[in-house]
């Protein structure tokens, strides 16, 4: 069964990234937790995702796409990586979640991916 | 409300509210219904015991209360109609208790933790169906403890109880084979307890802190229902070993701290002393266990407060026979800790390999042991990789910070 972890942050949070004193903290703990999900065998794919002034956002009424810069502006937090398993059950899924290194300004969201209707 | 009436209905509710609740469950088999009548007996305390004044048992006047209740709720429901008459005839005993102004009415309570524990209950359910009928935590304050929504956490409690009614799961003690069987269930759903709060000591999520404490008072309530129990008094023990270290297991930094290297003035003697009482009470009873064993390795840590040092050889004995009664990923990931102490990081590595791979795939703590131990070998490359595996498969921030420092 698989399952995404969404992972969103704060923009104080992706500050984090910008600062060389900052990063081995920052990204050590992500490298070993991803290295455990590979050795588990439960890591299906993923990536972090450039912070979000970079984004841009297509927006439509129906006719076509609208493009526009910058993220949806409308929440706190904004998506910062996704993290693709593959589990047994949502209790698994949990448990790998909550190994996710915490930080102050990051959330997870935890999420079935949706199976395809079969033929 | 006059002081006397308040204090008096505190008083019940705190002292008598479980046993109440436990007496009429066990006879209407019905723990919503008896739950409901209760608290419409402790309301009509409030209105009339401040005009009437206190009762002279105000047990027995709740009791009393809560009975009619129930009868008169049994009634309305139609469809329990015909349940009603043997209903009324189980709760005339009730009638006895306060007619004859027995103070002592019957503890159930005992019952009603084996219920909570029943093999037809969802084992996730058991724990905190235990903390809301015996502790009378409301379900905000379990819910926050399990991390669920007060809403799920409230329907996931009602569905119990109404399983339990339906199911006709009956209020006994059981006996002979089934009492050992069923008792573990009942010190299992208690342990788990014990577990959530000491895995949130990171403060990583506060709400979660204070279970370990209402383990503790679970856990005394079972020694003192079942005081011929070897294995109550065990984990009772095993759990105030435990606790009596809280307060050195973070430095005033907040960082990790391991066992080895805590400052021992921080154990509260007081609880470790209580704890060497219960275990030695629990041991001249000669009936062996896994909680009693797992106690007495804490306790074989705690008298470093004493000594100053560790008996890492008994430790590793008391592993040995840990392992042959429950074989547990974390009793065998412990012994070989406690050998590679006892007699050298290669013995111990030896056991360590010995536990199936897939078994340890996501066991924190083995991979902790394994770089460890890979270490002390100068195995350094090895023993790099299962740190950093350890680091990948933390949930404590603290001890993620320990790990990464012996890294560099």
């Amino acid at each position: 069964m698989n399952f995404s972890i969404l992972i969103h942050e704060t923009a104080e949070a992706f500050t984090r990234r910008d600062d060389p004193a900052q990063r081995p903290a920052l990204y050590a703990p992500i490298g070993a937790y991803l290295q455990a999900m590979r050795e588990a065998g439960v890591f299906v794919g993923g990536a972090g995702l450039e912070a979000p002034p970079t984004a841009n956002v297509l927006s439509t009424n129906g006719n076509g796409w609208k493009v526009q810069d910058g993220p949806f502006a409308d929440t706190k937090e904004q998506l910062g990586g996704i993290i693709i398993i593959d589990v047994p059950d949502r209790k698994s899924a949990l448990e790998w979640a909550r190994r996710f290194p915490a930080m102050p300004g990051r959330k997870l969201e935890l999420r079935a991916n949706l199976v395809p209707p079969s033929e | 409300m006059s002081e006397a009436a308040r204090q008096a209905i505190e008083k019940a509710a705190r002292d008598s509210r479980a046993r109440l609740l436990a007496f009429l469950a066990a006879r209407s088999r019905d723990v919503a219904a008896a739950e409901d009548a209760l608290s419409d007996a402790f309301r009509a305390a409030l209105e009339s015991w401040p005009c009437d004044g206190v009762p002279d048992n105000p047990e027995a006047w709740l009791l009393t209360a809560a009975r009619r209740r129930l009868i008169d709720a049994a009634r309305h429901h139609k469809v329990l109609a015909q349940a009603t008459p043997g209903l009324v005839a189980a709760l005339d005993e009730a009638q006895v208790f306060t007619d004859d102004h027995v103070h002592e009415f019957p503890d159930e309570r005992l019952k009603l933790l084996f219920v909570c524990a029943h093999p037809a209950i969802d084992a996730a359910a058991r724990t905190p169906l235990m903390l809301q009928t015996v502790l009378g935590l409301d379900a905000v304050r379990i819910a926050s403890a399990f991390l669920v929504k007060p809403s799920a956490m409230g329907q996931r409690l009602s569905r119990v109880k109404t399983k339990i009614r339906d199911a006709g799961i009956a209020f006994e003690i059981p006996h002979g084979a089934q009492l050992a069987e069923r008792l573990d269930a009942v010190l299992e759903a208690i342990y788990a307890a014990y577990g959530s709060g000491w895995d949130d000591i990171a403060g990583a999520d506060p709400r979660r802190k204070g279970l370990a404490l209402e383990a503790l008072e679970l856990g005394a309530l079972l020694v003192r229902l079942l005081p011929d129990e070897p294995e109550a008094l065990g984990l009772s023990a095993l759990m105030l070993y435990c606790e009596s270290r809280r307060g050195a297991r973070r430095d005033p930094h907040d960082e990790y701290v391991q066992l080895s290297e805590q400052d021992v003035a921080l154990w509260s003697i007081p609880m470790i002393e209580q704890a060497d009482r219960l275990l030695r009470q629990a041991e001249r009873m000669r009936r062996m266990g896994r909680f009693q064993l797992e106690a007495a390795i804490q306790s074989v840590h705690a008298q470093r407060a004493r000594t100053g040092d560790t008996d890492w050889e008994s430790i590793a004995l008391l592993y040995e026979g840990l392992v042959r009664v429950a074989p547990s990923i974390g009793a065998l990931v412990g012994r070989a800790a406690a050998v590679a102490q006892a007699r050298d990081p290669q013995t111990g590595w030896t056991l360590l390999q010995q536990i199936p791979a897939s078994a340890v795939a996501n066991y924190q703590p083995y991979w902790a042991l394994a770089a460890h131990l890979l270490n002390c070998m100068d195995r350094t490359c090895e023993a790099r990789a299962a740190r950093e595996r350890a680091v990948g498969l933390c949930e404590d921030p603290a001890m993620r910070v320990f790990l990464l420092r012996q890294q560099l």
